[in-house]
């Protein structure tokens, strides 16, 4: 175990204004400054000495215009700086991605989701972070400002590795954008971890789709905490898309996406146990959303 | 050192403090109220929740810092003089504690709730308080506590 260190390390504190403000300052500070939306991540991290102490602490909550959701007619945004709060308990995001709001309800306590965000917990960029799976599965992409102007990617690129983002560190996030989905989908987030609460996920899976005349048109299926990053069960989508959904079909996917990931033993749970639980869950939204 | 201007249990100071100082070691070093508790100091334990702006907070993951120019309130600011709030009379009428360690929090917590909500579903009083840890009572007399105090805060006891 670590040692935990009550204080946390010296280091200045900086709050721009505008997203130019904190891009220059980034860019003047490269590698001495850490971006901070919520802190419910890098404060523990600075605490525990799990990371080296910047020279400064950029806190980003300053910057106006990136704390909402907003919908242009094709394009839902949530603003890197929107809490996990404000997500949970957002009627246009249940009405239309209900599997956000259940990531959402499902991370940390009240206290963490007033500050916490969903840009912090895919910058973070472990394999375990709850909005991912759904995001996944909503073909969801980030919008990156940085000291040569904009990129937009989609979010299964942006994850590289555990704790390893594609994000340089003189570059901000600015938002996550969600494509409108298509009439009739419907989609889940099934989180198994060992508490209700203040838990992270031993296995989460999410899974989206469309379903017409009992023949699946689209689907797909968002795994975390079982793979270096957040992934796609690719394979398992395969095997479901196009075809008639049966009973049989549901069950070699599920048994698909179990073998397709590559989870790691660790103290919270075995590979072993981490595979079947992608099975079961996998199959448990399956029958969800093609119900 | 950075100024800070914050306003706590409706009094405002202006204080210099270190930038890596959390909002926690501000309410109990610089101000004095050692009512807030820290337990774990990493935010899994909620002994540290304080109000700010009206949210449920933990203190010791927050940087005084991002307090500038905002409203905090502390279990010191619930009561009236001599007058306990009415969740602080119902913990102490159903025995919601053992030690206390956890109790401020606890309290803070179930400000907010019944300051929103003030006919919460067990379910809801259990998410309102799912941050919150205790490590005597059991959790039974908390709850019990708490639906104590929403029918205090609604006239019925
Ligand atoms: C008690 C507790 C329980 C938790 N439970 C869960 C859980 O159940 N599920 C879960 O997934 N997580 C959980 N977490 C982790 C954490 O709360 C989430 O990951 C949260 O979403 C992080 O958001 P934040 O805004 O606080 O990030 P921060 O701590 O501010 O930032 C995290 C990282 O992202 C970077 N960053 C943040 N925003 C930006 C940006 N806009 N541009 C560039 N870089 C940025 C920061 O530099 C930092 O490296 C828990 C944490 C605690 C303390
Ligand atoms: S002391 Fe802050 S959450 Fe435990
Ligand atoms: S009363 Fe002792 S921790 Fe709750």
């Amino acid at each position: 175990m670590a040692i935990f260190y009550r204080r946390l390390p010296k280091f200045r504190y900086v709050s721009p204004k505008t997203v130019e403000e904190a891009l220059d300052f980034l860019g003047n500070h490269k590698n001495k400054a850490k971006v901070m939306a919520g802190g419910t991540d890098l404060i523990p991290q600075l605490k525990s000495r799990e990371i080296p102490p910047p020279e400064y602490v950029v806190d980003i909550k300053g910057i106006q215009g990136l704390e909402g959701i907003s919908y242009d007619g094709s394009t839902f945004r949530i603003g890197a700086l929107c809490t996990i709060n404000r997500i949970g308990n957002s009627d246009v995001i249940q009405s239309h991605f209900p599997s956000i709001v259940q990531a959402a309800q499902s991370m940390a306590s009240p206290q963490v989701r007033n500050r916490g965000t969903f840009g912090g917990n895919i910058c973070n960029g472990v394999p375990s972070a709850d909005s991912a799976p759904p995001l996944l599965t909503l073909s969801a992409e980030v919008t990156i400002k940085g000291p040569g102007g904009e990129r937009v990617i989609p979010l299964e690129r942006f994850f590289t590795g555990p704790k390893k983002t594609s994000l340089e560190g003189d570059e901000l996030l600015i938002d996550i954008s969600i494509p409108k989905p298509e009439k009739g989908s419907r989609g889940v987030y099934l989180k198994l971890s060992p508490r209700h609460s203040m838990d992270l996920a031993i296995v989460g899976v999410a899974a989206w789709g469309t379903y017409l005349d009992g023949v699946c048109t689209d689907i797909k299926i968002g795994l975390g905490a079982v793979a270096p990053t957040p992934m796609r069960a690719i394979k398992a989508e395969g095997l479901i898309k196009g075809q008639k959904v049966t009973p049989d079909v549901i069950e070699e996917a599920a048994r698909v996406a179990g073998s397709e990931c590559s989870p790691i033993d660790d103290f919270r749970a075995s590979a072993e146990y981490r595979r079947d639980m992608v099975y079961i869950l996998t199959k448990r939204a399956l029958n969800r959303i093609f119900s | 050192m950075e100024r800070l201007n914050i306003k706590v249990n409706g009094k405002d100071y202006e204080l210099q403090v270190k930038p890596w100082a959390t909002l926690l070691d501000v309410i109990r070093e610089e101000i004095g109220l050692t009512g807030t508790k820290e337990g774990c100091g990493e935010g899994e334990c909620g002994a540290c929740t304080v109000i700010m702006d009206g949210m449920a907070v933990n203190s010791c993951i927050v940087l005084a810092m991002e307090a500038n120019n905002r409203e905090v309130i502390t279990i010191e600011g619930l009561a009236e003089g001599d007058r306990l709030h009415p969740i602080q009379e119902a913990f102490l009428e159903k025995g919601g504690m053992q030690c206390g360690f956890c109790t401020p929090g606890m309290i803070m917590s179930t400000k907010v709730l019944l300051d929103g909500n003030k006919n919460p579903t067990d379910e809801e009083i259990r998410k309102a308080l799912e941050g919150n840890f205790c490590r005597c009572t059991g959790y039974t007399k908390i709850f019990e506590s708490v639906k104590a105090a929403a029918e205090k805060m609604r006239g019925e006891i």
